[in-house]
């Protein structure tokens, strides 16, 4: 087989400083031994980082952007519109794309063996979605406004409200998984996950902004929610990219 | 522009919402060329991690991706190239997949077959990245695994087991597994 070309392959911005936690953080007392101590290795993009899996079609039912949906009744809480675009770093929209979520209930209560604090399950609830993504990359889902809860990280710790999401992007470089929270949350200043970004301006991505228009009346209040991943660096040359 | 969204952790209760019950069969049972890559993933004190999930994304037999951005033309082969098991009690994950080919790599170099994975957990604040080569492929020509310092380069190989391969994931402390900065 005769030597192949060089391939052009895109290539994904590295994400600013302070725009992700350290994976070594002491105020989130479980990074203790689950970080890594050795240095990271940069890792070239090259064909598997470039790619990715499309996933999705076939394996959205129904009901599975409505978490409030699927059960005998209706759940306890606030019900709420989370909507929002899935978008890449270049302001691109990342279309037919799995999106899935997870969260506690209204009193802030997993559905999880591992959940035991003193707040009941609701029958009417589970807690789990996942969607899609449509042509301009927007994403809904209805659910109810998630509790907040106790932990044991620190002395009286307790998470502010939040909903896990879990994104492709299109390329392997881009996957992220985040939380999402709520405005104005008095809990921030004593979480140490939400405090873990070191960039403020970062940090305040992750909040939800309320959404007057996208409520509907007598029925549920709106959050919109953009989740950005890594754009792509500008088309270079290797040998260009080598004078600057 | 748009800046990115920051990474934050999976939590305890990533089972809730991540898991799929085909997530682990990158390839279906009856798959000929069907291999099981399993191993466990340990914590600093060497202690099983029960609640990570990892996910796992390669190329096809032929060194090919189903995606717009391969430039030598995706191919629709129908292969779904990506596998996802959260660690069960012990620890332990498992996939059934088949063996990647060799891909193109840079300046008309060769990459050994390998495949790319993440590892999710509480504690972990932003996913670990590592990629996971053969003990019985020639990989002396990779240059991702000649990137690596020689004494750790073992981390990244998955040694034969009687039924597949072993392949486990050590997040701190002696024979910690490399990671990546994608």
């Amino acid at each position: 087989m005769s030597a192949p070309a060089e391939l052009r392959l895109p290539r994904y911005r590295r994400d600013p400083e302070g725009t992700h936690p350290p994976l070594d953080s002491a105020g989130y007392r479980s990074t203790a031994l689950r970080h890594p101590k050795e240095p990271l290795i940069v890792l070239p993009h090259l064909l598997t980082e470039v790619t990715g899996p499309a996933l999705g079609p076939g394996r959205i039912g129904e009901f599975d952007n409505d978490l409030t949906q699927g059960h005998a009744g209706e759940p306890q809480g606030q019900r709420i519109i989370v909507t929002g675009r899935l978008l890449d770093g270049d302001g691109r929209p990342i279309r037919d794309s799995l999106v899935e979520i997870w969260q506690a209930n209204a009193g802030g209560r997993y559905r999880h063996t591992g959940d035991r604090w003193p707040s009941p399950l609701d029958p009417n609830f589970d807690g789990a979605g996942r969607t899609l993504t449509d042509s301009e990359g927007r994403y809904t889902f209805t659910t109810i406004k998630p509790g907040a809860y106790p932990w044991k990280n620190h002395d009286n710790a307790w998470r502010p409200a939040h909903i896990h999401f879990s994104v492709f992007g299109s390329a392997f470089t881009q996957r992220l998984v985040t939380q999402m929270y709520f405005p104005e949350d008095p809990l921030f200043s004593q979480d140490p996950i939400f405090n873990s970004i070191p960039d403020e301006k970062a940090r305040q991505r992750m909040i939800a902004r309320f959404d007057l228009d996208r409520t509907e009346a007598e029925w549920a209040l709106a959050f919109q929610f953009d989740i950005v991943v890594r754009g792509r660096e500008a088309s270079v040359f290797e040998d260009e990219e080598d004078e600057h | 522009m748009p800046e990115t969204t920051p990474s934050q952790t999976v939590g305890p209760y990533l089972s809730i919402g991540l898991p799929w019950p085909d997530g682990p069969d990158v390839v279906p049972a009856d798959e000929p060329a069907a291999i099981r890559i399993h191993g466990r993933v340990l914590d600093g004190a060497g202690e099983p991690v029960p609640d990570a999930m990892i996910e796992t994304w390669q190329a096809d037999a032929d060194g090919r991706f189903d995606h717009p951005d391969d430039p030598r033309g995706a191919v629709a082969s129908g292969f779904r190239g990506f596998g996802r098991c959260p660690t069960d009690t012990n620890g332990d994950y498992e996939i059934r997949t088949i063996m990647p080919g060799s891909l193109p790599g840079p300046a008309g170099g060769t990459q050994a077959p390998h495949i790319d994975v993440s590892v999710f957990a509480r504690g972990l604040l932003h996913r670990v990245v590592t990629r996971i080569y053969f003990e019985d492929n020639d990989n002396s020509g990779d240059p991702v695994l000649a990137s690596v310092p020689e004494a750790r380069q073992g981390t990244l190989i998955a040694t034969r087991t009687g039924d597949g391969y072993r392949f486990d994931i050590r997040l701190q402390g002696e024979g910690e597994t490399v990671f990546f900065d994608v």
